[in-house]
């Protein structure tokens, strides 16, 4: 038996305890957390150790491995002390909030030769699975835009503070850090990590301190492109909805957490999967899992974590490593919607003027092409500010 | 307990195969009228229990059917909570700890948090009738002999090795609203043992029956071998496996398993209601 802690008894945490709780291989002799009314309910009810230090708890429990489910912005410290003592850390998504620090945590746990998993578990998901051997397989042949999305019912209504950690965003709250990550991550287990995120938006509707949506675009090293929508304010999803759409050369792929739609092009075949659309459904695409408390894939990374600890695995699915590319892109996303990714220059007029009314600006490049451009670009320019002013603009 | 029950997951958006089709039926059911005239169908065709959630809509049903009593004789409620999205999402947002002052009256969750440890197991306790109470209020009005504990917090509990909660369940259940507790549960057999080894007497489980083995967590055949090894009142739902079997096939190889006291299923048409109260009727030995 794997002597097993966990750190953290929010939602999370508590569906870790249980799974591990119900794992053959599994022991859960103590549990830390910082609320000590959580803490003695926990005592009361198993009489498993509680602590409210995890150094007391690494220092006294001679741990296998620890289940962190925190805050993210403490995932760093919490996830390098278990490392330094030798404990095999599983850190609930996103791994940290730079890709530095989750770096530095992937070198450390491969050093040290510690298993190490992060929890996406929607590549625990069947039909994501299967998504990603198809695509991996060439059933559809060469992939030129992958789409990733997730909505959800998060922050429904304005709100200036929120009472948790998920509406402050340097603990790493917000929908980049909550939803969008389990999607990049998603995306990058059906194609590899984008080489650039060219184009990005971090939306507020109805959250005063973080996002509630994310648009990106990135590209890929063969020239593919991948776009990412999420919002965690759409209240007609009943809970958190991820799908994954796959175009390639050959025919695409569309997953959700229930189905897999694949369609064929021209003829072509792959295994049972024939010319046209093929659907298969997730009852028959899932593993059986030894435990089920709220879905198959909670229930399979936390077994595939217990035999990466005994196997002393450091590669397994999941791992650091791979989580941090996942914060690569999370903080490109950040950084492109902050800084701009090389912005187009609008030159005239929209044909249509959309269904968005708002108050329009002549950009700020208009003036400034006056200015300091060649004849050309002051010609152009000058077209420009006439059709902005036709506009209405000021 | 009636050998065929009635669900109500199609009413939710809960389809555990295609989000599309989850999604046409949460349009379908977006205003309580639209539940009402399914239940209606189902009344008709002789189904008299409904295996609810304790979602607010259903609540709506309970006061329609409630201010009717002659439209619906000998209509019962199974109410099993929490419906436990509505507690999600109040977590995320609000945390544990201000999500139970949310839904506790009284300043409970206050005394807890500034309680003494030595009175926390009384109070864990406390906590959960007080919850219990909360979701068994829009029920006043209306027949509940069975109250159930959904299966996200049963198997939560399960898992966590508090198999006492359960029992504690039952029992207040059983002493607050003259009620018999039931349990659903994806783990079937270890659900039965963890009662059993608490003492509850026949207990009512209900849970995940199909050919298939879809969310059977041990599998069929331990769950077959549960049925024979202990005495408890088993309901099967998901018997067609959210679709993915062929009814008549599924719903002969729930009804060969005698010890199965009872089906949950539900459906929107009276076609498919019909069709399935037809094929257990059918099936059903004895």
């Amino acid at each position: 038996m794997l002597r097993t802690g966990i750190i953290g008894i929010g939602k999370m945490g508590l569906s870790h305890f249980a799974l591990a709780s119900a794992h053959d291989d599994l022991d859960v002799v103590a549990v830390c957390d910082s609320q000590a009314f959580l803490l003695a309910g926990v005592k009361s009810q198993t009489g498993v150790a509680t602590y409210r230090s995890v150094d007391k708890m690494l220092a006294e429990q001679q741990l296998d491995c620890v289940f962190i489910a925190t805050p993210t912005s403490s995932h760093f410290d919490l996830g390098m002390a278990a490392i330094e003592a030798g404990v095999s850390p599983f850190l609930e998504k996103p791994l940290t909030l730079s890709h530095d620090q989750s770096r530095r945590l992937a070198e450390a746990a491969a050093a040290e030769g510690v298993a190490n998993q992060v929890g996406y578990h929607n590549r625990f998901i069947g039909t994501f699975r299967e998504a990603a051997r198809l695509v991996g397989a060439g059933a559809i042949g060469d992939v030129h835009h992958i789409d990733g999305r997730a909505f959800g019912q998060v922050v429904t209504q304005p709100t200036s503070g929120g009472l948790t950690w998920r509406s402050d965003k340097s603990a790493g709250g917000g929908c980049l850090h909550d939803y969008a990550c389990h999607v990049i991550d998603l995306m990058d287990f059906l194609v590899g990590r984008p080489e650039a995120v060219v184009g990005a938006r971090l939306s507020s509707i109805y959250s005063s301190n973080v996002e509630d949506a994310v648009h990106a675009l990135f590209t890929y090293p063969n020239g593919a492109t991948g776009s990412l929508e999420t919002n965690w304010s759409d209240d007609s999803y009943r809970k958190m909805t991820t799908s994954v759409t796959v175009y390639g050369s050959g025919g695409k792929i569309y997953a959700d957490r229930q189905e897999i739609r694949v369609y064929l092009r021209d003829g072509r075949t792959f295994e049972d999967y024939g010319d046209g659309w093929t659907i298969r459904y997730i009852t028959e695409l899932q593993e059986p899992v030894w435990f089920y408390i709220r879905g198959e894939e909670y229930s399979a990374q936390v077994d595939a974590f217990a035999q990466a600890v005994a196997a002393k695995k450091t590669d397994g699915t999941n791992s650091f490593a791979s989580a941090a590319d996942a914060d690569w892109v999370v903080e490109e996303i950040s950084r492109v919607h902050r800084d701009g990714a090389g912005r187009a220059t609008p030159t005239g007029a929209p044909a249509s003027a959309g269904l968005v009314r708002r108050q329009v600006t002549v950009p700020a490049w208009v003036d400034r092409g006056l200015e300091v451009l060649g004849p050309p670009a002051r010609k152009a320019a000058a077209k420009a500010k006439a059709a902005w002013a036709k506009r209405g603009a000021r | 307990m009636d050998r065929i029950m009635f669900g109500d997951n199609q009413f939710f958006g809960v389809n555990h195969m295609s989000e599309e089709k989850a999604r046409a039926q949460a349009m379908r059911f977006r205003d309580t009228q639209s539940i009402i005239d399914v239940l209606d169908v189902a009344y008709d065709l002789g189904i008299r229990t409904f295996m609810c959630t304790t979602h607010d809509r259903i609540a709506e049903v309970a006061a329609h059917t409630a201010a009717h009593p002659d439209r619906y004789q000998g209509f019962k409620y199974h109410p099993g909570m929490p419906y436990a999205h509505k507690y999600a999402n109040m977590v995320g947002e609000l945390g544990i700890v201000e999500t139970l002052k949310a839904v506790t009256p009284g300043g409970l969750v206050e005394t807890l948090v500034r309680g003494a440890k030595s009175t926390m197991s009384r109070d864990v306790g406390q906590l959960m009738r007080t919850l219990v109470d909360a979701e068994m209020a829009p029920f006043a009005k209306v027949e509940t002999p069975v109250v159930f504990l959904q299966n996200v917090v049963a198997d939560l509990v399960l898992g966590l090795g508090m198999p006492q909660l359960l029992a504690e369940f039952e029992s207040y259940v059983r002493e607050r609203y003259d009620a018999e507790a039931g349990f659903f549960t994806m783990n079937m057999p270890r659900m039965v043992e963890a009662l059993v080894a608490e003492g509850v007497k026949d207990p009512i489980i209900c849970c995940n029956y199909n050919a298939a083995g879809f969310r059977m967590c041990g599998g069929i055949e331990a769950y077959d071998r549960a049925l024979e090894a202990h005495e408890f009142r088993c309901i099967a739902m998901s018997v067609l496996a959210s679709g993915a079997l062929r009814p008549e096939d599924a719903i002969k190889w729930v009804c060969d398993r005698e010890q199965i006291v009872s089906i949950v299923f539900g459906a929107s048409s009276r076609g498919n209601i019909a069709q399935t109260v037809d094929l257990i009727h059918t099936h059903t030995k004895g």
